[in-house]
């Protein structure tokens, strides 16, 4: 079937565009950390370390040698799935991300759910009530949630539910102390709970996840309720609504089966926006609530020119995009026959 | 879910050989009389103090997990508080020790009864190997070692099974001292040399995750990042059992969030508070403060010696006298400290550190400037450390101010922690800095050594002065009872004060809270938490 | 890339019309929030201009108050932990941040829209290095590039800045070029080309002024977010160095003060800064209004 085939050979050209992307990203990646200042020879040499030993740890960490050399050495390794070592925290690079992927990726998904399920409605309550009082309700709320820095929302809620009121556990992390974590599985501790049937620690884990996940709710709130309401006003003044309205179809079933179905599409796509924007958030959330995820690594790590962490967290939070942005773009090429030459 | 299941997960790094009588959910009685819940800001990167990396949060392994020949005694402070004694050494693992009368021969007998948490005798063979990897490793350990004229393979000497001999080039004062430091711990050997290979003969690798020592506690668990577990060695001869089966170490980066916990009462103790929150806990019910002036360390203001308008001593005594010492202990220190300025004209004891006889006084800072011809002043960078920005940001705040009474214009600048080292104490090219260097070894000559002598790492600001370098090298290994000691410290205080190439501000000190059903908490010049003396009350 | 950073354009049009302004105010009067954010955008820039001059203290001056003093008839919200008036150092504070957002945002644009509309305009190769370099940029979680360039470059004012215009560039270059390239071939562009104008001058003269007003809304939105990011850098010790007023560093220092009580630090600050967040956010949805009534979101 020609059809097909050339929506394959679209993909696969796509697939190819994100080659050049990668590569650049490496020396994006390389360069920034060499460029860090400091020398983390001198920092993980210790406090009483003299020149030589300064220049052991140097050696031990690759870093006499030419930056050139230093990059072939670490495009090498990386072919090998090789990280290398995170100085900062003792573990390779790949390990730590192994464990603190899930972490971070639990807190960003379950915050983007969390937000759909209260941004979505909102988005389609002002959509059906555009200029009202409703609409403008609506609209300031969201605004007000993404007009807060997240560090503050996070430590005003920990202030109030933690301090104040108690109903929120301790923030130290992902499980009360007084637990052990399930059975590893998926990361998800969530989910891990679940699949080992463990519900006290599912509690346990929802409980210590609440504040963080409000926090970053809310700041996610605004471009998906924008989202929606203006995908929502679109397919509301189309024609095939308008037509389903004068078949005699009831307000309430043309909402949902055409007008929000075919909304949802461009919301769907700008999520991939909103997960750059929860991610960057993150890296705040995690430091507020010590939540062992890969921004709270990342923000430490750069403050002591850790390079191989920087690089690891860097390369694997750009990999992560590329893959989501080709996911969306490779999903629309399939569908839609007109895009496909638009990057 | 089993034990195994426990130490297989993913997230944890696992360490053998341990017994974990873990519930799966504790029962909030046990919580707190057998587990301890220390929550500290920093991460611990390592479990072997050798391995070139290793931070200082992880210092606390060597202190808790393993043992070193001897150890310091234990003293009262003026509040009442404990801290280490450093004129008193203690048996650890050596149950006793000889010296040579010459001072250069050390000879120590190690305690039978000690046995490795594998239940392998420590012998003499295994402190040679230990000792062997101190000085061998290079980078901070090997700097330690060599303080306590400690520095080649050639002077450790098993005599047999449980004799140990020490040679030293020269005797020194420090070398005993040094020995209780928690960089000469006792490793088991046999344990490591098992997991050494032809290019880590010194079995780096898995000392980093495994750590094999006699010491009171065991590692139960290692999450990187996130905590550490300690678990009661049953059979530890090293001192006292320790009062908790458990002890947690949480790591907490945001210092709002520690001290929420600690306020709370979900955690046992916060280790190393700020000033503020040391003051203001202190005041409230449940939570019991202990701060301690931290030895031989001074934070100060250093001015170098390389920026042109302070090769001249009147500048840097004008500096000296333009600085409001008193708000800055008030709003930087939050009064939580020793005053270390205001003392009289001449040096009279030789206790260290002292008060500089500086105060504020414009009048004096101005007249100052006018001689040096410095009456209209001049611009200089003022440096503090990000990672010091507690109590660094508003001390250079009020400098400042002070600073632009004599008209010199400062300008502030806060430097990340990494790059600190290199431009501030590698390169020593900061004009204007705030410095907090402490000395693990408690003599006014140590602290000398390291920041009066050209070269040496906490010089920061280039001071060279014959008289000075002729002085520490004189008194840096001599006896304190000695009849030139305290004439030659007395004479390296009062140049230190005349020169002032470093203004000391305060004396800092180490705070930290408990909840009030913890006890026996004792300060140490290392500023980690010695867990073993911990007790539930 | 997504649907929101390449919104469809307005119909076709000339250049901007004069008849904005009525349609402004219609819209202000029609709409009571966005009258209201240009009242706060007003605001704003009144006190970026003459806040220095109005306040009661020397924002930099550490003795005008005993240190972390709650809100009083004299200092009205409060003196922080080294005695500064906190009312005078937000208001001369807005300054700073305006200056911080407002030179962020130009950067981008200015660099931005030139680059997407060559990129547009001649296609080819030009489009294609443009296009990979701003997925590379975009391949990045915003913050995370912001935070690496501060801490590689120095925390500075200026590096601030360019950190901030370097994460904003790909929405203008893809905006600009999505626009420009629909357009370089319509009815109007022709007319011009075969009048003997210069492709530059058709680039820059015909075809860019028509990208200006879904601009406008991106402009507006990237002014809040400006802040935020700065804000956010100063919480991780990347900010502004002290003593300077910023409202980001005041809140990220005033956080440490959150647990202990002394809510003022964080509060005032918070809200100016929330408020100039939330001021440009809904000029932007109301400049959404004046470019595109039908896709006002």
């Amino acid at each position: 079937m020609p059809p097909m085939l050339d929506k394959l050979r679209k993909v696969a050209f796509r697939l190819l565009q994100a080659v050049p992307t990668v590569f650049g990203i490496l020396v994006v990646c390389f360069l920034l950390t060499r460029a860090l200042p400091g020398d983390p020879a001198a920092y993980f040499a210790g406090p009483m370390a003299d020149a030589e030993s300064i220049e052991e740890v140097r050696k031990t960490l690759g870093l006499d040698k030419p930056l050139l050399v230093q990059f072939i050495t670490y495009v090498g390794d990386l072919a090998q799935g090789d990280l290398g070592m995170a100085v900062s925290t003792g573990q390779p690079v790949i390990s730590e991300l192994a464990s603190r992927l899930p972490a971070s990726l639990e807190l960003t998904l379950g915050a983007l759910v969390l937000s759909f399920m209260i941004a979505v409605p909102l988005g389609v309550l002002a959509a059906t009530r555009p200029n009202t009082w409703v609409d403008h309700i609506c609209r300031f709320l969201v605004t007000a949630g993404v007009s807060l820095p997240t560090f503050f929302t996070g430590l005003a809620l920990m202030y109030v539910f933690y301090y104040l009121l108690g109903w929120a556990p301790a923030p130290m992390g992902r499980l009360d102390m007084m637990y052990l974590p399930p059975e590893s599985v998926t990361g998800f501790l969530t989910i891990d709970a679940i699949i080992a049937g463990e519900w006290e620690i599912l509690g346990a884990a929802l409980a210590q996840l609440a504040l963080p996940l409000i926090t970053l709710a809310l700041f996610t709130l605004a471009p998906i309720a924008r989202m929606t309401r203006a995908a929502m006003l679109q397919t509301l003044g189309s024609d095939f609504v308008r037509t389903a309205r004068a078949a005699g179809l009831s307000g309430h079933r043309v909402l949902i089966t055409c007008a929000f179905r075919n909304a949802l599409l461009p919301v769907v796509t700008t999520l991939g926006m909103v997960f750059s924007f929860v991610l960057g958030a993150n890296v705040l959330v995690e430091k507020v609530f010590a939540w062992p995820g890969i921004g709270s690594f990342a923000v430490e790590a750069l403050v002591v020119s850790d390079y191989a962490a920087v690089q690891g967290f860097v390369l694997s939070m750009a990999l992560l995009f590329v893959a989501l942005n080709l996911l969306i773009d490779v999903i629309y090429t399939l569908i839609d026959p007109r895009v496909g030459e638009e990057v | 879910m089993n034990r195994r299941d426990f130490l297989k997960g993913a997230t944890s790094l696992s360490v053998g050989a341990s017994v974990l009588p873990l519930f799966k959910i504790l029962p909030a009685s046990a919580a707190s009389q057998e587990t301890a819940v220390v929550v500290i800001g920093g991460t611990i990167n390592s479990l072997d103090i050798h391995r070139s990396g290793t931070n200082r949060s992880s210092y606390q392994v060597a202190i808790n997990c393993y043992d070193r020949l001897v150890s310091f005694g234990t003293k009262k402070m003026p509040d009442g508080s404990l801290s280490y004694d450093y004129n008193n050494v203690q048996p650890e693992l050596a149950e006793s020790w000889e010296i040579s009368d010459d001072g250069t021969v050390m000879t120590f007998n190690i305690d039978k009864n000690a046995t490795f948490w594998d239940g392998k005798p420590v012998t003499a063979h295994d402190v040679k190997w230990s000792l062997d990897r101190a000085v061998s490793l290079g980078g901070f350990p090997t700097v330690q070692m060599k303080a306590g004229r400690l520095s080649s393979p050639e002077q450790f000497e098993a005599l047999d099974d449980h004799t140990f001999r020490i040679t030293l080039p020269f005797p020194s004062k420090l070398a005993l001292p040094d020995l209780a430091t928690p960089i000469p711990i006792i490793i088991n050997s046999q344990a490591a040399k098992a997991k050494a290979t032809d290019d880590d003969p010194w079995a780096t690798e898995y000392l980093h995750r495994n750590p094999a020592g006699s010491g009171a506690y065991k590692v139960a668990r290692w999450d990187a990042g996130q905590q550490l577990v300690y678990e009661r060695n049953d059979n530890w001869v090293g001192g006292e059992i320790p009062g908790y089966q458990r002890v947690i170490i949480r790591e907490v980066p945001a210092q709002s969030t520690r001290r929420a916990l600690i306020e709370r009462g979900s955690v046992s103790a916060s280790h190393n508070i700020p000033n503020k929150d040391a003051k203001e806990l202190a005041a409230k019910p449940g939570v019991k403060v202990v701060s301690t002036p931290i030895e031989n360390c001074i934070h100060s203001l250093c001015t170098n010696l390389e920026f042109e308008p302070f090769k001249d001593k009147r500048v840097r005594q004008a500096v000296a006298w333009s600085i409001p010492y008193q708000k800055i202990f008030e709003q930087a220190a939050y009064e939580q400290g020793v005053p270390m300025w205001g003392g009289t004209d001449t040096v009279d004891k030789i206790a260290w550190p002292q008060k500089s006889p500086y105060d504020l006084n414009i009048e004096k800072a101005r007249a100052l400037m006018a001689e040096a011809g410095y009456k209209d002043g001049f611009e200089v960078p003022l440096s503090f450390n990000l990672s010091h920005a507690d109590w660094a940001e508003p001390a250079a705040l009020l400098i400042q101010q002070g600073l632009a009474d004599i008209r010199i214009k400062a300008t502030i600048q806060k430097i990340p922690g990494a790059n600190w080292r290199t431009v501030a104490l590698v390169e020593k090219k900061l004009p204007l800095h705030l410095e907090n260097f402490g000395g693990w070894l408690n003599t006014p000559d140590y602290y000398f050594y390291w920041a009066y002598i050209k070269g040496n790492l906490f010089n920061s600001y280039n001071y060279d002065n014959p008289e000075m370098a002729q002085l520490i090298d004189d008194t840096l290994d001599m006896a304190m009872d000695h009849p030139d000691y305290a004439a030659n410290v007395k004479r390296m205080i009062e140049l230190a004060f005349e020169d002032i190439p470093r203004i000391p501000l305060w004396q800092p000190t180490l705070n930290v809270a408990f909840k009030d059903s913890v006890e026996g908490y004792e300060y140490w010049f290392h500023r980690q938490m010695d867990i073993r003396v911990l007790e539930p009350a | 890339m997504t649907g929101m950073n390449t919104p469809a354009s307005p119909k076709l049009q000339g250049p901007l019309r004069t008849s904005y302004w009525q349609h402004l105010c219609h819209v202000a009067s029609e709409n009571p929030v966005t009258g209201l954010a240009f009242g706060l955008f007003a605001l704003i820039v009144g006190m970026a201009l003459f806040g220095p001059y109005l306040v009661p203290f020397d924002p930099l001056d550490t003795g005008v108050g005993p240190a972390l003093q709650a809100p009083s008839g004299a200092h009205w919200f409060g003196t922080d932990h080294l005695g500064r008036d906190v009312f005078s150092r937000v208001v001369v504070a807005t300054r700073l941040d305006m200056l911080i957002s407002v030179s962020a945002v130009a950067i981008s644009f200015v660099l931005g829209s030139i680059m997407g509309c060559f990129a547009g305009y001649f296609g080819g190769w030009t489009d294609r290095i443009t296009g990979r370099l701003m997925d590379t940029i975009m391949a990045f979680p915003l913050f995370v590039l912001a935070m690496g360039i501060v801490a590689a470059a120095g925390n500075t004012v200026e590096n601030i800045v360019y950190a901030t215009a370097i994460i904003n560039l790909p929405f203008y270059a893809r905006m600009a070029r999505a626009e420009v390239s629909i357009r370089r071939n319509a009815g109007f562009v022709q007319a011009a080309r075969l009048s003997g104008n210069s492709e530059l001058r058709v680039l820059f003269g015909h075809i860019f002024p028509n990208t200006l007003p879904p601009m406008m809304v991106q402009i507006s939105l990237n002014m809040g977010w400006a802040i935020l990011n700065a804000a956010g850098l100063s919480f991780i010790g990347l900010g502004v160095q002290p003593p300077a007023p910023e409202w980001g560093i005041m809140v990220a220092e005033g956080a440490n003060f959150i647990i202990s009580g002394e809510w003022w630090l964080v509060i005032f600050p918070g809200m100016a800064l929330m408020l100039a967040v939330f001021t440009f956010n809904l000029i932007g949805d109301g400049l959404r209004d004046l470019v595109d009534p039908q896709r006002r979101t």
